[in-house]
Formats: structure tokens, C-alpha cells, sequence
């Protein structure tokens, strides 16, 4: 059994609780450095502990400065936690800046907390290609609870279905009447609603189109909840935390953990075939002159593309 | 050329030490090395330099830029630098910018700080030595 094959020097630093190593592990996965598939190899048996906690919505719902508050929140009551913190790479120039940092004010002190900003690099869905492995280095490194923040960019982030155990969508007052609730995916991925802005005007409309809502959306036996917080002053950051576990105690108890983590596990083998199977095909399709005189075919029309990909798909099966 | 999808991007940390409250200076810096291709992480006003060290650290940065237009530097870019040093960490290149003055600056690059910007440095100036540091670094 590869459980019992002795550690990488570095997966033994991150279980000890080195923050250094984790943080250069972290950049390696970010990276694709090859160093980083066998830390991540040998830590994998000792993950799946920690609970991810996606908290996602639209730009300016006030994220980032629900996560300080919870981050807070979890220290109080002893729990240590690591936030991943995720904001959108230029397509232009593939820079980006990573802002999330400012609201968050912990103690430079408490080592009970560890934070990382990460750039999405070219992914969609709102999280990172890397989010996923660096939440199970956090887990790894005995981190009790992992938040991951989403971009945010667009109507949902919906990858966080894959790499979350419970999902917060954060909305504020006058985001738009339920018609706009309804038809943007929200309820697919939302375990808790948050009704951040709570101190606005229409807060209470919000939050009442909400609960009448999520009787409509009711899945797999969990009525998402909805809790209303402000940020300054904070409150309802403990209701939050509450529906949050209680979302969590679900999962236990109704076995329903164990099916989310077979999908998530299923999805997550799927995307890797794909990618490989994407890179060495494409590959092949520039260097193998059979495939490139196929492509040319293409090309001069004389072969529809679904034609040429039915013969790569025959090619390969014969292999 | 196209830019290979391997070339990881440079990493720096953009802070703010200190008490002044003016990142306009900062923020255009950090848009300027966005657009050279880099991760900026934009750790913002009044941080600590025990603050600025441990954000370096958790972001696992190639770099470290401090924006200063108090006049507090002498005190606050020495500590910076000492912590790195105390965390094992003092290959991580710092530059900085602000308002310096020159007895000042000469003190402050002896004592390991990599580059210093006043007003009306060139953003393509900051930007190249940026990258220089980093890639020297690494």
C-alpha cells in the first residue's frame, strides 16, 4: 500500500504544521510543478478531515469581509482555520491583483490562521485549476475548518460545486426581484443563503422572497437556509457559522456526504482523463502527419469536424 | 513569441507600511505590474511590518514592494528587512518607493533594501527592475 510508503520530506514538514514548506507546496500545485504531484500523492490518504466552506456571490456582496468576520468567529470558538482567497487573472496580460488581504485584519501573531491569495488563471468557473489540491494541503497541514472565496465575477461560480462541502451564496438587497434569484443557478449550489447588507433597505423583502424560495428549491432532504448579516457593524456572523455547521451535521447525518463526495471524486477523475487525453491528442494532431493531413481535410471542407473526431475516437479505441 | 503556459508568474507583495493613508502611488504600481504579467498581492494601508512579513511568507512571494510617504521609512524598512532575515527569508528581494531623501535612501540600500523609486520615476523603470529582482531571486 502506497498509505505506508515513508513521506516526502515536505508532506512530513506541512503535517508538522511548517508553514513555509506549505505555502512553497501551495505555489508549486499553483505552478504544475512536478514536485508537487508527489507531495500531493503522499498527503491525499491523510485528507477529506476538514470541511470546505465555498462563499460565493456576486462582486461587491461583501466576501471578503465575511470571511474575516467567520475567521474571527472560528478562532473564538478555537478552531483554526485556512482561507483561499480567489480573484480573476487579466486575459490580456495573465497578471492580476489580489486584493482580498485588505479586509482581512488577524493578528500577525495567530498562528491558528493561514491565508493565500490565488489568481484564477484562466479558469471560469470562479475558483482556480489548483483551488481543490491547495484546500486538501490545508486539510493535510490540520487546518479545522478551509474557507474558499470565489471570484465572483459572474452571475454564480459554479465550480465551486466541485471542491465545496457546504456552499454560502452571499446576496445583497435589490440584487433583483426573485425572477432573478430563480433563474441564475443559485439554487443548484446554495446550501446557506447569505443576505449580506443587511442594515440597507430591502433587506427584509430579500430575505423574505428567500425563504419562501428555497421551499421551491428543496433537495436531497436540505432546505437551504437563509441568514441575514451586516459587516460594520457585524451581526449575524454566529447565525451564519450556525447554519453553516448545521448544513455540515447534515451531511453526516443523512449519509449525503459520502454521495457529494463520490460526485465530486467522480468529476474530478473525469476532468483529469480529459486533460490528458486533450494535451496528447493535441499534441499528436500537430505531429503526426496522418492527423495533420486529417485536420487539413477539415480545413478544405472536404470532412466535417464531427467526422474527424469519430476517426480519432476509432484510432484510439484500436490502439 | 506567445508567452509559453508554463511561465509561472512573478509574485510580489504591494504594502503599505506605516500610518499615511495615500496608496494612489501603490495601486498605480500595482496595476502597472498586473499588466506586466505579475501577481500582485495588494495587502493595502497600515500594515506592520511583522504584518507585511507574514503576508510574504504566507504568499510565498518573489518580492517585496513598500510604498512609504510618511517619513517613518528609516524605522520601518530596517524591521521589515531584519524579520525576513530572522524568518530565513532574507533572499526575498524588497524595493520601495515614496518619498525618500537621498542620505536616506543611499542608508537604506546599504542596509539591503534593492531599489529605491522617488516621484516621477517611469512606470516601465519600476517595472523592468521588478522583474529583474525577481527573476535574480529565483
Amino acid at each position: 500500500m502506497t498509505r505506508r510508503a515513508p513521506l516526502p520530506a515536505a508532506a512530513r514538514a506541512i503535517r508538522s504544521g511548517d508553514r513555509r514548506v506549505l505555502a512553497r507546496a501551495i505555489s508549486q500545485v499553483e505552478d504544475r510543478d512536478p514536485a508537487a504531484v508527489a507531495i500531493s500523492r503522499a498527503l491525499f490518504p491523510r485528507t477529506g478531515r476538514a470541511p470546505v466552506i465555498g462563499i460565493t456571490g456576486p462582486l461587491g456582496v461583501g466576501k471578503s469581509s465575511l470571511i474575516n468576520l467567520l475567521v474571527n468567529r472560528l478562532r473564538a470558538l478555537d478552531r483554526t482555520v485556512a482561507v483561499i482567497a480567489v480573484d480573476p487573472s487579466s486575459p490580456f496580460s495573465g497578471g492580476s491583483v489580489l486584493g482580498d488581504r485588505i479586509r482581512f485584519d488577524r493578528s500577525a501573531h495567530d498562528t491558528g490562521v493561514f491565508f493565500r491569495s490565488m489568481a484564477s488563471r484562466g479558469e471560469e468557473g470562479g475558483i482556480a485549476a489548483a483551488t481543490r489540491e491547495v484546500a486538501r494541503l490545508m486539510d493535510a497541514a490540520g487546518f479545522d475548518v478551509v474557507l474558499v472565496e470565489t471570484v465572483g465575477s459572474g452571475q454564480v461560480d459554479l465550480a465551486i460545486r466541485d471542491v465545496a462541502s457546504t456552499r454560502v451564496v452571499v446576496l445583497v438587497p435589490h440584487l433583483g426581484d426573485e425572477v432573478q434569484t430563480l433563474k441564475a443557478g443559485l439554487f443548484e449550489i446554495a446550501d446557506v443563503f447569505c443576505v449580506n447588507k443587511s442594515d440597507l433597505p430591502g433587506a427584509e423583502l430579500a430575505e423574505r422572497d428567500l425563504r419562501e424560495l428555497v421551499h421551491l428549491g428543496a433537495r436531497s432532504g436540505w432546505t437551504p437556509s437563509v441568514v441575514a448579516t451586516s459587516t460594520n457593524p457585524a451581526t449575524g456572523i454566529d447565525e451564519l457559522w450556525t447554519a453553516i455547521e448545521a448544513h455540515e451535521r447534515f451531511l453526516d447525518q443523512s449519509g449525503q456526504r459520502a454521495a457529494d463526495e463520490r460526485r465530486r471524486v467522480a468529476v474530478e477523475i473525469v476532468e483529469r482523463v480529459r486533460a490528458r487525453i486533450g494535451d496528447e491528442l493535441t499534441a499528436r494532431l500537430e505531429r503526426e502527419p496522418r492527423l495533420r493531413a486529417l485536420v487539413d481535410r477539415v480545413v478544405a471542407r472536404e470532412l466535417d469536424p464531427e467526422s474527424a473526431a469519430e476517426r480519432v475516437r476509432r484510432e484510439r479505441r484500436a490502439r | 513569441m506567445a508567452k509559453s503556459p508554463k511561465a509561472t508568474p512573478i509574485r510580489v507583495l504591494i504594502a503599505k507600511p506605516g500610518l499615511d493613508g495615500h496608496d494612489r502611488g501603490a495601486k498605480v504600481v500595482a496595476r502597472a505590474l498586473r499588466d506586466a504579467g505579475m501577481e500582485v498581492i495588494y495587502a493595502g494601508l497600515r500594515q506592520t511590518p511583522e504584518e507585511i512579513v507574514r503576508a510574504a511568507l504566507e504568499e510565498d512571494v518573489d518580492l517585496i514592494g513598500l510604498s512609504i510617504l510618511s517619513g517613518a521609512h528609516m524605522a520601518l524598512f530596517p524591521k521589515v528587512l531584519n524579520l525576513l532575515k530572522r524568518e530565513k527569508a532574507g533572499g526575498i528581494p524588497v524595493f520601495a518607493g515614496g518619498i525618500i531623501p537621498d542620505e536616506d535612501a543611499r542608508r537604506l540600500r546599504r542596509a539591503g533594501i534593492r531599489a529605491i523609486f522617488g516621484p516621477g520615476s517611469s512606470l516601465e523603470e519600476i517595472v523592468s527592475t521588478a522583474r529583474n529582482l525577481a527573476r535574480a531571486s529565483a
